[in-house]
């Protein structure tokens, strides 16, 4: 059997997903990082962005994050976010109104919050 | 119907209709205990979390924080009050006020100068009476409060930690919240938030001495402790936030059971009282009736001879 990590996502009220993954690819201040079983102990801060976590059943779960931290130690990782988003639960049509809202308004931070629902929805397909 | 007895009669339909409103009342508070109980669960694996990051970091590194470091002698500290917007609560919000003050008066003593930071209408409405400054206050979500009301609440404390005495800010931020202990007990407590004392945070953390692994920063030890720590404060209030809520509406469950308790017994002193008046009532009119029968009887047995 392949090794494993157990990978629990958090939003700051609820529990997102967690289970056991193979590969969680997740992007911090300084670029994107891929953990896989066995990596060193690590703690990053996360930019606003994709989470790709590769579960060991062979699916792939795709998560919009906004801000938090990856902490990864004895083969467990945890993604904290303020704010985190499964792609299924990212209603595609409402972030792409708010996409065009934010451009309108010149939001910047809603634009991009907006930007990386859609980009996580579309990544998932 | 005599007077006496429609008086206990109006009487006994208007506290049967208050019995009903309270009845109500306890019955919707006790159905959002359970939510904001949830809510504190549902909050909890982020807290953990957010908790054994704080204290790899400082176990991991020495790196100063300003939201770490205690003032060598601290002259203001702020005090975040939390109450609810609403009352009915039984001493729910006078409660946390009292220690509120205690703890101003003992920082007081100290030699500090007491900033206040309000959550809630009660406790704005309390100091406002009193012609006491309020730093900031927030109202408006103590019933159901989210992570992004934790955020606000937040944001102006850190920046008055961030902020030199010299120009306003202050040394010391502490908290006094309604911890929800059971469904009967909630106590009224206080605790210092910051300066953190990463050492507890510590010892929260891994109570059993187990050890940390050695971790690797991205991208560095204080740009992750500089991201770490506000929200670690946050997630604080926001916890607090959560107990105050569940606290509240445990409290009105309870003031509103002993409402609904006290009508009852009113109502059934008042039935009481109106059998009686309706029975004095009844011997009255017989006894009417038949002392003027036989009034009559003896002035007919008087005049016909």
């Amino acid at each position: 059997m392949a090794a494993e990590l157990h990978v629990a996502l958090v939003a700051a009220d609820r529990e997102v997903w967690s289970g056991q993954a193979t590969l969680v690819v997740a992007r911090t201040t300084s670029g994107d990082i891929g953990v896989m079983p066995g990596h060193q102990p690590l703690l990053g801060v996360l930019e606003s962005g994709p989470v790709t976590i590769r579960t060991s059943e062979g699916g792939t779960v795709v998560a919009a994050v906004h801000g938090g931290f990856i902490s990864f130690a004895d083969d467990k990782l945890s993604l904290l976010a303020e704010v985190a988003e499964l792609s299924d639960e990212i209603d595609v049509q409402r972030a792409e109104q708010e996409l065009e809202r934010a451009k309108a308004e010149d939001d910047a931070e809603a634009q991009r919050r907006a930007d990386v629902r859609l980009r996580a929805a579309t990544a998932a397909r | 119907m005599g007077a006496q007895l429609r008086v206990y009669k109006r009487r006994i339909r208007s506290v049967s209709a208050t019995k009903k409103i309270t009845k109500a009342m306890e019955m919707i508070a006790a159905s959002r205990v359970v939510k904001a109980q949830r809510k504190v669960a549902a909050s909890t694996p982020y807290a953990t979390e957010l908790t054994r990051a704080v204290t790899a970091v400082a176990t991991g590194s020495n790196t100063k924080h300003p939201l770490t470091t205690e003032a060598e002698n601290p002259t203001r500290a702020a005090v975040l009050l939390l109450t609810s917007d609403r009352g009915l609560a039984g001493a729910f919000n006078s409660n946390a006020i009292k220690a509120a003050e205690k703890l101003t008066a003992q920082l007081e003593a100290e030699g500090k100068e007491v900033v206040n930071y309000i959550v809630g209408r009660r406790g704005v409405a309390h100091y406002n009476f009193r012609e006491r400054k309020i730093a900031e206050s927030f109202t408006g979500f103590t019933d159901d409060p989210s992570y992004a009301d934790a955020k606000k609440v937040a944001a102006p404390l850190i920046e008055a930690i961030e902020t030199e005495m010299a120009e306003g800010g202050v040394d010391e931020l502490h908290i006094v919240y309604t911890e929800f202990v059971s469904m009967m007990t909630q106590t009224a407590k206080e605790a210092r938030l910051l300066p953190l004392s990463l050492d507890e945070v510590a010892a929260e953390a891994a109570p059993k001495g187990e050890i940390l692994p050695l971790f690797d920063f991205e991208p560095s030890a204080e740009d992750v402790l500089d991201a770490l720590l506000p929200r670690y404060v946050e997630s604080r209030i926001y916890n607090a936030l959560l107990q105050s809520a569940a606290s509240k509406h445990a409290a009105t469950r309870r003031a509103m059971k002993s409402a609904t308790d006290n009508a009852g017994e009113l109502i059934e002193t008042l039935t009481r009282l109106a059998n009686q008046a309706r029975q004095a009532e009844i011997t009255q009119e017989i006894s009417e009736i038949v002392g003027g029968a036989s009034a009559l009887a003896d002035a007919t047995a008087g005049s016909d001879r």
